[in-house]
């Protein structure tokens, strides 16, 4: 169910077990590269999303993460109003296509992760 | 005690062994080429089926034969079962490896590159005698002598648009262990039209990841990934870095999933994707979504209906080997000849290197300043301070008025463009001013490839 309007959501942002932006790499723990700079060193954040008018969607999270997460370069992870191509998101480990991509409206504890897909070998 | 006479005398026979031992290096790499030459024409005939095994087959496989779930049944289908390999690196070496060793029928290799000294940590078919040869064979001469029985069909050129499909046709599936974005979409496209299945995996510094596409009506690459990423979001093995075990994992994984289709176990990853976090220890499994009927390859009504330019539609070119930057001008670069020159007639200079401190770890030259490209690329404060009191220090070993030309160094000379196109538009450091900057074109590997060959390449 669709919580309150007005209620805050709690749930986390995760960068997963992929750098998302592998273009940027971190200083002091390498391997995690762009995630950790663009988000400021860390992977997975815990986040509280304040309560709103309108119900909170991926749309709305995306707009939040690059205002409130992203330190720098914000067009190696987004694009227009979306993720930027070869970023995959995942709603509870579900490919996000299975459950409405940017409308999907977010519940309490939701866990959203994003991957960047490797093309190495 | 050693005399000198015996020390030359030493000397003179090490030089020797090693000239006769490079000399049998050579006729090596001749007699395995030659050992190939009749298989590089292509099999047209599929493997006829098989009706039992051998004596020697029983007792070859059979630690697998006494498993229920393959068994004799399925360990004929693999007899009969032919698999296209595109890629052999650190993925495909260890999925051949396996394949060949379970008795898979035929195996198809495709790769247009050489064996270089730098793949030997996880490509591991590959040895120190066969550098320099085609990595098709080098992975057939080792997959022959790991197992006689199975067919290899060495491909050693690239895949490309005209020849993919018709080579995808000739296998009933097909392993993508290539490390970049227009060959991947080149391989689904081929898969699609050819209706094959397809097992992908990938890996870059401690994760891998694997997912077989176009099985059964499930989802294809584009299905997922509709529209390529931008180039400059995707990194190399190379400039990334990545370790030999996660490879060897994750291409036994995917040599997993390619058995068990070809013996008609039927895959695990269809329509998922597994994660591996080696750094961790995590695997993680997540649920992709399904065939989507509107994907331009393998939707209802497909755009995609032959092949197409792959690396015009990714902006990127169907190697994984660091591209070339020209961001700045010739007047704005010297040569490391140049730089040389300049740096042995001792005049005044400040060499800045900008590339990341794990690589300063591994070599460096010991005068330059280091600063990395992200810092500058961040105007952190501090590093701007640090250079701006290097260029002060510098200026005073030099005449009055006297400019101090900075020159910058990286890798391969694609930063160090970078980095001077930031330090061209810099206002907060007033020790830059009027003063030039230019890179260094090629970067440390020109200058250990041209100027001074005991600088170690990386």
């Amino acid at each position: 169910a669709t919580p309150p309007a007005s209620r805050s959501l709690r749930g986390s942002v995760s960068l997963g077990d992929e750098a998302v932006c592998p273009g940027i790499e971190a200083h002091d723990r390498a391997w995690r590269g762009g995630a950790e700079l663009l988000f400021d060193g860390v992977k997975k954040h815990q986040v509280t999303l304040p309560g709103q008018e309108e119900p909170w969607d991926i749309r709305n999270l995306l707009v939040w993460i690059k205002k409130n997460l992203l330190k720098e370069r914000p067009e190696l992870f987004i694009q227009g109003d979306s993720v930027r191509p070869g970023i995959l998101v995942l709603i509870n480990d579900a490919d996000w296509e299975l459950l409405g991509e940017l409308d999907y409206q977010l519940q309490d504890q939701d866990s959203i992760l994003f991957i960047s897909t490797l093309h190495g070998g | 005690m050693a005399t000198r006479e015996e020390v030359l005398a030493l000397q003179g026979e090490v030089a020797q062994r090693e000239e006769e031992l490079s000399c049998l290096k050579q006729r090596l790499a001749a007699a395995l080429l030659a050992e190939q030459k009749p298989e590089r024409r292509v099999p047209v005939s599929p493997l006829p089926p098989k009706a039992a095994l051998s004596r020697d087959e029983i007792l070859r496989y059979s630690r697998q034969l006494v498993l229920p779930e393959l068994g004799v049944h399925g360990q004929l289908r693999l007899a009969t079962a032919s698999v296209l390999v595109v890629g052999c690196g650190g993925l495909g070496c260890p999925l051949a490896q396996y394949l060949a060793a379970a008795g898979v029928g035929r195996l198809g290799l495709v790769d247009y590159d050489v064996v270089e000294m730098s793949n030997l940590a996880r490509q591991v078919l590959h040895g120190e005698s066969l550098a320099g040869q085609a990595k098709v064979l080098s992975a057939a001469a080792a997959l022959r002598r790991l197992n006689s029985a199975v067919e290899c069909v060495p491909y050693a050129q690239a895949l490309t648009p005209a020849t993919a499909l018709d080579l995808v046709r000739r296998y009933d599936v097909v392993a993508d262990c290539s490390d970049n974005v227009p060959t991947r979409y080149l391989v689904n496209d081929a898969c699609v039209l050819a209706g094959r299945p397809l097992v992908s995996a990938s890996a870059l510094r401690f994760e891998g990841q694997i997912t077989v596409y176009h099985y059964h009506g499930g989802p294809c690459y584009r299905c997922v990934f509709p529209q390529p990423p931008p180039a400059e979001t995707v990194t190399n093995c190379a400039d990334g870095g990545v370790l030999g075990i996660v490879t060897g994992v994750v291409g036994c994984l995917q040599a997993l999933e390619v058995l068990k289709i070809a013996a008609e176990l039927g895959p695990s990853y269809s329509g998922s994707l597994l994660l591996f976090d080696a750094l961790r220890g995590h695997f993680r499994c997540i649920k992709l979504r399904s065939r989507r009927p509107d994907c331009a390859a393998c939707g209802e009504r497909p755009t995609v209906t032959d092949l197409q330019d792959y690396e015009a539609f990714c902006g990127s070119s169907a190697t994984d080997k660091c591209r070339s930057l020209q961001l700045l001008s010739p007047e704005e670069r010297v040569s490391v000849t140049d730089y040389k020159r300049l740096l042995d007639s001792g005049a005044p200079h400040l060499l800045l290197d900008v590339r990341p401190q794990v690589e300063v770890d591994i070599c460096r030259l010991p005068h330059a300043l280091h600063i990395p490209l992200k810092h500058l690329q961040r105007r952190d404060a501090e590093s701007l301070k640090l250079l701006g009191e290097a260029i002060r220090k510098g200026k005073q070993g030099t005449q009055e008025g006297a400019a101090l030309p900075i020159y910058v160094i990286c890798k391969l000379g694609n930063d160090s463009q970078k980095a001077v196109k930031i330090l061209q538009s810099l206002t907060a450091v007033q020790e830059l001013e009027s003063l030039t900057v230019q890179d260094v074109v090629g970067g440390l590997m020109a200058w250990a490839a041209r100027i001074d060959e005991t600088f170690p390449q990386y």
